[in-house]
């Protein structure tokens, strides 16, 4: 049976890195094609026509859209490898919920300090609190295991370590230091780094920082 | 299972409520439904889910579990001797996710948009919901292959997660004076929705169109601070 996996992407998007590291993960062998998201290919528009985003994965010509919906796909199809989801029915409604936390609510405070970048003052310092209260909490879910998986790596931690590429670009515009906040984040971050699948998969925190900068020119933020 | 080792925490007029109400009634599980009251929480939902404090939250044995599609997904994978909720084909399950995500995603804020929307914004809105059913509309062909339901034969996965907007579908209709599921746009699930409503696992739990517009009547009074009409 041919096994034909493309997964349509964009280098900067953590969205899509969770599912390079959930293939790398699982020792898929895959075509990666690039996006240009001001100029977004057919290819793509025809794989994903609701939302016109990416990541899709197309296996075997089949489009799956939706990072957590593509990792929970990966998990299925290639069972055999590195499960990234736990067997138990109660551990799997625990990694569903904080990953969908982490989507819901990471992404939303990071979202906030964005928009709040340009602004000073108290706004400023309302966006920095509610970011933080949001990693306080994941840092209180992630206690003393080494990953929120467990022992294992799995579905939370990679729906939350893409963030991390994206951390220096928030500390450089947000003034602030997610290390002195939340420690316990930054070691998790650091243990995670020591897996082959997340090094090579996460891009360089400066170039993210470069790109960033050009967005908030773009957008008149600057 | 004693009934009291299921309890689903929530209130009746929510139509997240009714996902896990639904699933339980699919697997035919017995549960003790706990009603919170209106405007406040309880201890035991503030205990059950300390991170979104909302309902539903299914308890089982003493553990609790949160988010709707997350519930039903338990449901699902514990009471495996029921009909199936979900299929057991990875790609197809990926599907039903995707179009469950979009009516939390897309359907879901459209309609609590309309809500007090007036003039070329309530246009805007009704749009945005008459594309998105439309969508939906043409995916319940894909899925259904000829079937009943979204799942088949019987209800699964976006069956549930779109019926049961219905509720307020319905309410919206009537208070704002449009047609969102429509003969001409969506015929394929204004007749699903019949179906839907009149299915054993949903009738019980599918609050009525007038008990819903009271509900809702008395929400808009508290809302804008006035006394609740008797």
């Amino acid at each position: 049976m041919s096994n034909e996996v493309v997964l349509l992407d964009f280098w900067a998007s953590m969205f899509g890195m969770r599912i390079r590291i959930a293939l790398a993960e699982k020792g898929v062998k895959y075509e990666h094609r690039e996006e240009d998201l001001r100029n977004k290919s057919d290819l793509l528009l025809k794989m994903n026509p609701i939302h016109k985003k990416i990541p899709v994965l197309i296996h075997n010509g089949k489009p799956v859209c939706e990072s957590l919906i593509i990792v929970e796909y990966i998990d299925e199809v290639w069972k055999d490898k590195c499960p990234l989801l736990p067997s138990d029915p109660y551990q799997r409604a625990q990694a569903r919920f904080w990953a969908d936390f982490v989507d819901k609510k990471v992404y939303e405070v990071f979202k906030g300090v964005w928009l709040m970048w340009a602004k000073k003052g108290e706004e400023h310092e309302a966006a920095k609190k509610e970011f933080f209260e949001i990693f306080k909490i994941l840092e209180g879910e992630l206690g003393d295991k080494p990953y929120f998986g467990g022992e294992t790596f799995g579905f939370v931690d990679i729906s939350f370590i893409t963030f991390y590429s994206w951390f220096h670009a928030y500390e450089t515009f947000g003034k602030f230091s997610i290390e002195a906040e939340c420690p316990k984040i930054i070691a998790w971050v650091k243990r995670c780094m020591q897996k082959e699948s997340v090094a090579k998969t996460l891009p360089d925190q400066k170039k993210i920082l470069e790109y960033a900068v050009q967005l908030r020119k773009r957008f008149g933020l600057e | 299972m004693a009934k009291s080792d299921v309890k689903v925490l929530g209130a009746w007029p929510s139509p997240f409520v009714m996902r896990p109400r639904i699933a339980l009634n699919l697997k035919s599980v017995d549960y003790e439904f706990l009603q919170e009251t209106f405007g406040s929480k309880s201890q035991l939902l503030l205990q059950s889910n300390p991170v979104h404090k909302k309902i539903p939250v299914l308890i089982h044995g003493d553990k609790p579990v949160c988010e709707s599609l997350i519930i039903v997904q338990y449901i699902d994978e514990v009471w495996t001797s029921g009909p199936s909720i979900l299929p057991s084909d990875p790609y197809e399950r990926a599907i039903e996710r995707f179009w469950a995500a979009f009516v939390d995603d897309k359907l879901f804020p459209s309609l609590r948009l309309m809500r007090g929307a007036e003039g070329e914004e309530k246009k805007a809105v009704v749009e945005q919901l008459t594309e998105s059913l439309v969508l939906l509309d043409e995916a319940f062909e894909k899925c259904s292959k000829g079937k009943p339901f979204f799942g088949g034969d019987g209800i699964g996965y976006i069956d549930i997660a779109l019926g049961s907007i219905l509720g307020w579908l319905r309410v919206t209709e009537k208070i704002s004076r449009v047609k969102l599921l429509d003969e001409a746009k969506t015929p394929r699930l204004v007749k699903w929705a019949d179906r839907f409503c009149a299915d054993g696992a949903v009738k019980d739990v599918m609050p009525e169109t007038d008990k819903l517009i009271e509900f809702n009547k008395m929400l808009m009074a508290k809302m804008k601070g006035a006394p609740p009409n008797q």
